[in-house]
């Protein structure tokens, strides 16, 4: 990663008695999916990834329009800066110019995605979901990434029930033509950060976040991630960073999201 | 001036066992409840609903009006899994058939511009094809960069029997204004059906349309709508803003009775057998 003063990661927490806490950390990471995304739209979905694309956009993605409010693109501020009702949001998605961060049901090794239902009898499932939603458009045109806020076997999962945004090996089967516009760019989870950066595109553990071991890792995945010789420690934010993750999130909405 | 307006009642009259039923707003917003809170009070059955659901599709379900809904997703937002919809899923009550919510658009249009189908990449490589054997894919007839002719889905036409959209305010021959942000996808719920009605907070004279919200917010044509019937308050609990948000202690109170034994029961007596629609009104004013 280049270093970067708006976001320059210190070694080690801060020594001012606190430092930096766990949703600070994730917060960072899920901003850092949006690095070199440009003028495009980031729609995060749930409140950390909020969290992330808003520190993305006020440190090193200024460029980027946040989708923070229904039907309004909105500066870290609040100051509405358009109209995007959810009928203009398919013009979106269709053009490319959009990235996404979703929640899953369960994830599986090459980010295929169930937001819809558990269990083996689509008739009957043991757990609905939330439905298909938009997980099908999103994948097939657009960049996605995802959070994960309780990183367990029962989410990163050997296989999903029901696949609703495809990963790699289903966007491999339909061809170089059909799957040009698909990319999962990364898993934030709040032990780790995730990446699909091996030949066959299978997950692969990035970095785990301080306090986290990749054993802590591996016992809480359903599935074999790929880990190389020596994982690196998630970047912790700065002083300035953390300053102005309390500006951006005032509520500290991204501290009740994880465990700490 | 021909004057489209009826009552909740006689737009369940006209609707008919075994319907497909496209309901408008989206999610917890905007969501014509009156004329729901019409069918549940009915002996409507066996209706395939169509929606970005959320509670309207909940209380269907829980009252046993269901066959069949045809969704990509039903919630009520502040409470992510709409509870009723789920209970009616995990027993199996129901029969289903999922879209994306693009795909959803997709198929509204279709039926509104009265084609077989629309294509898009959206749904490619999903197990929407697992789940749905009905879906097709189309082979595009033009080369795309490199000469291969490329698959796409075929969203089939969703054709409606019935549409009902709640607006801020409407005229007696259908013209509705929508001062809320978000139009959600209204005008293509109407535009796919047979049979069009409009609900509205506030009955209006036509000459009033632009006394409120610019030209901008004349969402709905009355060539669009065949009734309209005036329903102050009858998106709650869902919301309309900017009139009112969604009611989130009521929908608390809604989702809490699903976890309950009888809880359906309790909160149909407390709320949905107390009368008409006017009475549905005075008890949430004053519970």
């Amino acid at each position: 990663m280049t270093p970067d003063t708006s976001t320059a990661a210190a070694a080690v927490p801060s020594s001012a008695g606190e430092g930096p806490r766990r949703g600070d950390v994730c917060a960072a990471a899920l901003a850092e999916v949006f690095r070199g995304d440009g003028e495009i739209i980031a729609n995060p979905i749930g409140a950390l990834p909020k969290v992330g694309a808003r520190l993305a956009r006020a440190t090193f993605a200024p460029l980027l329009l946040l989708i923070d409010r229904d039907a309004f693109f909105v500066g870290t501020d609040g100051d509405i800066e358009g109209w995007n009702p959810y009928r203009r949001m398919f013009d979106v998605v269709w053009s490319g110019r959009r990235h996404v961060v979703m929640g899953a049901g369960q994830l599986d090794r090459y980010g295929n995605q169930n937001l819809s239902a558990i269990g083996a009898d689509p008739a009957r499932p043991t757990r609905q979901l939330l439905g298909f939603r938009g997980a099908p458009g999103n994948t097939i045109n657009h960049p996605t990434s995802y959070w994960i806020p309780r990183h367990s076997p029962r989410v990163l999962v050997e296989r999903v029930d029901v696949v609703c945004g495809i990963g790699y090996d289903r966007a491999a089967a339909l061809g170089p033509v059909a799957a040009r516009f698909h990319e999962i760019r990364r898993v934030v989870t709040d032990l780790a950060v995730l990446d699909f950066a091996t030949p066959d595109h299978r997950m692969r553990l990035a970095s785990v976040h301080p306090g986290v071991s990749v054993a802590d890792v591996v016992a809480a995945t359903g599935f074999e991630l790929a880990i190389g010789p020596d994982v690196p420690t998630t970047p912790v934010p700065d002083d300035e960073t953390v300053a102005l993750l309390n500006r951006l999130d005032p509520d500290g909405t991204r501290h009740a999201e994880v465990r700490q | 001036m021909n004057d489209k307006t009826m009552t909740e009642e006689d737009v369940v009259h006209r609707l008919v066992d075994g319907m497909t039923i496209g309901i408008g707003g989206w999610g917890s917003r905007r969501k014509p409840m009156s004329v729901v809170r019409a069918i549940l009070r009915s002996e409507l059955r066996d209706l395939t609903v169509v929606s970005f659901g959320g509670p309207d599709v909940g209380m269907l379900c829980a009252a046993g009006k269901v066959r069949t809904v045809i969704f990509a997703f039903v919630s009520l937002e502040v409470i992510a899994l709409e509870p009723y919809f789920r209970r009616a899923r995990e027993r199996g009550e129901i029969t289903v058939r999922e879209l994306d919510e693009g795909m959803m658009v997709l198929g509204l249009q279709a039926a509104a511009w009265r084609v077989p189908f629309l294509p898009t990449r959206a749904g490619l490589g999903t197990d929407l094809f697992r789940l749905d054997p009905t879906l097709r894919t189309v082979t595009s007839p033009y080369p795309a960069a490199g000469g291969q002719l490329e698959e796409l889905v075929a969203v089939p036409a969703l054709e409606l029997d019935a549409a009902v959209v709640h607006v801020n305010r409407a005229d007696r021959q259908g013209n509705g204004q929508l001062l809320d942000a978000d139009p959600f996808f209204d005008q293509l719920f109407l535009g796919a059906a047979r049979d069009r009605y409009l609900t509205c907070d506030a009955l209006i004279e036509p000459t009033e349309l632009l006394a409120e919200g610019d030209f901008r917010t004349l969402a709905v044509s009355r060539h669009l709508v065949d009734g309209v019937v005036s329903a102050p308050g009858g998106a709650h609990p869902t919301s309309c803003e900017p009139s009112h948000p969604r009611d989130i202690a009521f929908l608390r109170e809604y989702a809490g009775s699903a976890g309950q034994d009888d809880g359906w029961e309790t909160f149909r007596s407390r709320w949905l057998d107390v009368g008409p629609e006017s009475a549905y009104q005075q008890k949430v004013a004053a519970p």
